[in-house]
């Protein structure tokens, strides 16, 4: 399928900070020159970019993609900005995948940043613009309210106790312990998680992932190309994404259908009919605490309502069969919004190529998937990669 | 290769940093407004939750009612087939209790947590459901699949808004008499 | 181009100064409902979707959400391209010629008169630290530019001027456009000044509307009741954001992207080979500057070309017959779209009035204004 087979054949990242110096533009040129720096090759063997970036309310800019060009790499280049909300950053490697697999670049530098920590009075409040202008904006809703809601009908109809869900901030942040980015890693246990200030019930302060500053890059080639630059390619073999209806009262939070059908789309692609005998290794987007296991389940790595148990059981820790955000996730590492879904993809990227450190996962993994969620719980962008 | 701590670019500042004035900003208030067309299905809705009531759009292709109403099915990609009024009571399908307000500023000591929910309608299809606030009872009462009533404005105080409807209160059903 | 990438379908709703009867769902509705009858296609069929929106343009921190509904791409693959509608068509034809699907619909929408405070818009695209600052209007990055290009082409104040009351003029011929006039080049001259040279008869008015477009590949326009356009070639380029370290005389952007783009489509003499141009114009000038960048007169002519009615909708490469933005009204990042469907109008042979005789092969090059470098070029044709 496809003209060409399209691989990954570099990865650049900042740290991930609550408040970072770097200018955006600066911030992407850092994951850019980084991930070009990782492969050997110049800005000059670019031939065309694509820019994933999230509200551009946060960095405060309008047209956020036109400013952040020059620092991705843009300049006098063919140069686009592609955008899904959160689940940009899974999204990005599939549009730089049409850039090369269309025929008409042979190299994409795939870029993705956010700088929230220049919202003001907090870029909490920029997620109010969410929602319906008309119809919902008037109660003064916020970003917590939609998440608590959706983990409260997840746990109610599932009957899941907080201390399952618990164990994720747990997982993630320990495990971001070794991340070199990570902006908030740290060993805690289930009753830090419990005891925790209450935000929105039944969301608890350690349940969110934390706002960020970051950008991380990534460098796309053709086969032919991929070949002459690194020995360990690491191939898109399956891209999926869906949008569901923005009428999100109408759908039943408990069950993400729109990750599923992302999720199947890029299966198919990958020849993949049993997902969760043929994944080795995943990064579902993990923004709080319930959604790694909420998209466990859209992922089809499990059953509806079972990603606690496999959590509990020990499945998702790194030495685990199926390990899940090896790399710490939004909760570990941080929440630059869509520089955090490339941080997954780059982590699968690190883990096939058994380059991820003291992160490593044991098993020479073969297959991995990477997952981002966005928009009013509406979007699911996903990419198998394969070694 | 790989990614190592030392490789990473990034300079981390601090809240106090800023307080103390080491770091050198700029800052703009940006004037952003808007004045929506309602067009022809949220403008009808509002014209209505304004004289009191709760309308909905169905579409007799796929028999959905829908809330909010619309001028289009967007399964069957047709325009719907007429208005229906629903009621203003309904069941509520998911909540939350909100210690934060919308710019994540914690409440103030007293002050009661907001309490936002998804409330179905009856009258429109399953599932369909209106985000509205909760009021009238201990926000640690609220259950989800609690039965609950709309609380308008005086007519004269509505303005054509989703907060004609104040908030929803629960339905107190009345207890069945116990016969010994 | 590999793969061919064909239009089977097009739907436009507008374009007009005010559309408060509807919402931008409405609207945009609308124009896929047109485009899909235009196709032959039922909704369901469309296999992906690609949408344009910039938060903030929409009044939304995530316009890309309030896309689906009014395109039928309900649990679909759907995502928006930040850009210029042109660069949607451009991503969308990629996914095709990658052989991901074979239906795509592409979506742009202004609803610009919704935007209480563009000048404050346009302020919010400034560079936060160098730029907003200072506290100049937009108009005034164009004025800089038109400035330098004139200065370093020699074309005049007076030909910039010209541009305008043609535009406005063929826009009386066209149905979608609601601001053509019959003005005289002494009118332009003058209107009131807004920032040197540019005054305001030479700034397009904004307007709603929305486009919808239908891509097939190559296999699917086979079997579809259309008759397709072919996109023979599409290239685009962003030169720099920076105000202080780009070329203020020429518009890069629109040679690089046009390189690209006659590349795809083999052209190696685009006055001979070109018949018909559709290009920004949303300051008079920038027509002059996309002229050139197009390659369809040399460098410092298109001015003196353009008073002998060289690219007049009767001359020898009639541009912007459609009235472009002056005569249609500035659209945004739809402008693309109001270019692109001019261009399939005319090459279909469904332009009435305004119909050019003998148009095979069409080009257009959009920008997305004030403060970007960044621009589109597609060619088409009706030469399968």
């Amino acid at each position: 399928m496809g003209l060409r087979r399209v691989a990954i054949v570099g990865a650049g990242l900042t740290k991930f900070m609550r408040r970072a110096q770097e200018t955006p533009k600066e911030l992407a040129y850092e994951a850019a020159k980084l991930a070009l720096d990782s492969c050997g090759l110049r800005l000059k063997d670019i031939d065309s970019v694509t820019i994933g970036t999230a509200p551009d309310a946060f960095d405060g800019v309008h047209r956020k993609g036109e400013f952040l060009a020059d620092g991705s790499g843009g300049f006098g280049k063919p140069t686009m900005r592609h955008y899904v909300g959160g689940g940009t950053g899974c999204f990005s490697p599939t549009h730089g995948w049409f850039h090369v697999a269309s025929g008409m670049f042979d190299t994409c530098l795939v870029v993705a940043e956010e700088k929230m920590s220049c919202a003001f009075p907090h870029p909490a409040g920029a997620f109010l613009t969410i929602f319906d202008h008309t119809t919902e904006q008037p109660l003064y809703p916020t970003l917590i309210w939609i998440f608590a809601m959706e983990m409260n009908r997840y746990m109610n109809t599932y009957g899941i106790p907080k201390e399952l869900i618990a164990k994720v901030s747990v997982k993630n942040k320990g495990n971001a312990l070794d991340h070199p980015a990570a902006q908030v890693a740290e060993k805690i246990t289930v009753e830090d998680v419990l005891n925790s200030e209450v935000m929105a019930y039944p969301v608890n302060r350690l349940d969110i992932s934390p706002v960020s500053d970051g950008a991380a890059a990534i460098v796309l080639a053709a086969e032919h190309v991929a070949e002459r630059i690194t020995d360990k390619p690491i191939w898109i073999d399956g891209m999926g994404w869906n949008l569901e209806t923005s009428y999100w009262c109408t759908r039943d939070l408990a069950y993400p259908d729109y990750v599923e059908k992302a999720a199947r789309m890029a299966y198919k692609m990958a020849g993949i009919t049993e997902p969760h005998r043929q994944i080795d290794i995943a990064e579902p987007y993990d923004p709080f605490s319930y959604k790694e296991l909420h998209h466990m389940e859209g992922l089809l790595l499990c059953g509806k309502g079972e990603a606690p148990q496999l959590l509990a059981d020990g499945v998702t820790e790194r030495t685990g069969r199926l390990p899940c955000c090896p790399s710490g996730g939004a909760m570990g590492v941080g929440n630059p919004i869509a520089a955090t879904g490339l941080m997954k993809v780059i982590e699968i990227f690190l883990q096939l190529r058994e380059e991820a450190g003291a992160r490593q996962v044991p098993g020479k993994p073969r297959t991995g998937i990477a997952q981002a969620w966005g928009d009013l719980m509406q979007v699911g962008t996903v990419v198998v990669m394969r070694r | 290769m790989e990614l190592k701590k030392e490789m990473l670019r990034g300079t981390q500042l601090s809240e106090s940093d800023f307080r103390a004035g080491k770091v050198i900003t700029t800052d703009w208030k940006p004037e952003l407004h808007y004045a929506w067309d309602n067009g022809v299905g949220i403008g009808y809705y509002l014209a209505q939750l304004k004289a009191g009531k709760i309308t909905a759009s169905f579409c007799n292709k796929c028999n959905r009612i829908m809330l909010p109403p619309r001028a289009f099915c967007e399964l069957c990609f047709k325009p719907t087939d007429g208005w229906v009024d629903v009621l203003d009571t309904g069941t509520i399908n998911t909540f939350s209790v909100s210690l934060v307000d919308w710019a994540a500023r914690r409440i103030k000591k007293g002050e009661r947590p907001h309490t936002p929910a998804v409330i179905e309608i009856d009258g429109a299809s399953p599932g369909h459901g209106m985000l509205h606030l909760i009021g009238e009872i201990d926000p640690y009462e609220i259950k989800i699949g609690m039965r609950v009533k709309a609380v308008w404005k005086k007519p004269e105080e509505r303005t054509g808004s989703i907060t004609d409807i104040l908030y929803f209160k629960p339905i107190r059903e009345p207890k069945a008499s116990r016969k010994k | 181009m590999k793969n061919k990438v064909s239009i089977a379908g097009v739907g436009v709703s507008g374009f007009k100064a005010l559309t408060s009867d509807l919402s931008y769902r409405e609207l945009v509705f609308d124009a896929a409902v047109k485009a899909y009858l235009d196709a032959g296609i039922e909704h369901h069929e469309i296999e992906g979707f690609v949408t344009t929106a910039e938060d903030l343009q929409e009044g939304y921190s995530i316009a890309d959400e309030y896309t689906p509904d009014q395109l039928g791409a309900v649990l679909k693959p759907c995502y928006t391209v930040s850009g210029d509608f042109l660069h949607s068509i451009a991503s969308a034809a990629m996914m095709i010629q990658a052989g991901l699907f074979d239906i795509v619909a592409v979506e742009c929408l202004s609803k610009a008169s919704n935007m209480l405070t563009l000048p404050d818009l346009a302020a919010f695209a400034m560079d936060p630290t160098f730029n907003r600052p200072l506290n100049f209007s937009e108009h005034v990055v164009a004025g800089l530019e038109m400035s330098r290009f004139l200065f370093e082409t020699g074309n005049t104040v007076e030909q910039a001027a010209c541009v305008v009351v043609q535009n406005k003029a063929n826009a009386l011929l066209n149905p979608h456009a609601c601001f053509g006039a019959k003005i005289t080049v002494e009118d332009v001259l003058c209107s009131e000044p807004v920032s040197y040279p540019i005054r305001r008869l030479n700034v397009a008015q904004s307007a709603d509307g929305a486009v919808v477009i239908v891509l097939a590949s190559e296999k699917a326009v086979s079997r579809l009741s259309c008759k397709p356009i072919f996109i023979k070639g599409i290239g685009w380029s962003t030169d720099a954001p920076s105000l202080e370290s780009r070329e203020w005389g020429s518009a890069e952007y629109g040679y690089a992207a046009t390189q690209i783009a006659y590349k795809n489509a083999g052209i190696s003499c685009p006055a001979k080979e070109i018949q018909l141009a559709e290009v920004n114009d949303e300051y008079g000038y920038k027509e002059l500057m996309h002229i050139e960048s197009l390659g369809l007169c040399r460098r410092g002519e298109s001015g003196e070309l353009y008073q002998t009615g060289f690219f007049a909708p009767k001359g020898q490469l009639p541009v912007n017959v459609s009235g472009g933005m002056l005569g249609i009204g500035n659209l945004y990042d739809a402008n693309g779209g109001a270019l692109l469907s001019e261009l399939i109008i005319q090459l279909r042979g469904l332009a009435g009035q305004r119909q050019v005789q003998n148009v095979k092969t069409g080009v257009a090059l959009s920008w997305r204004g004030v403060p970007s470098s960044s621009g589109v070029c597609a060619v088409l044709t009706n030469e399968g």
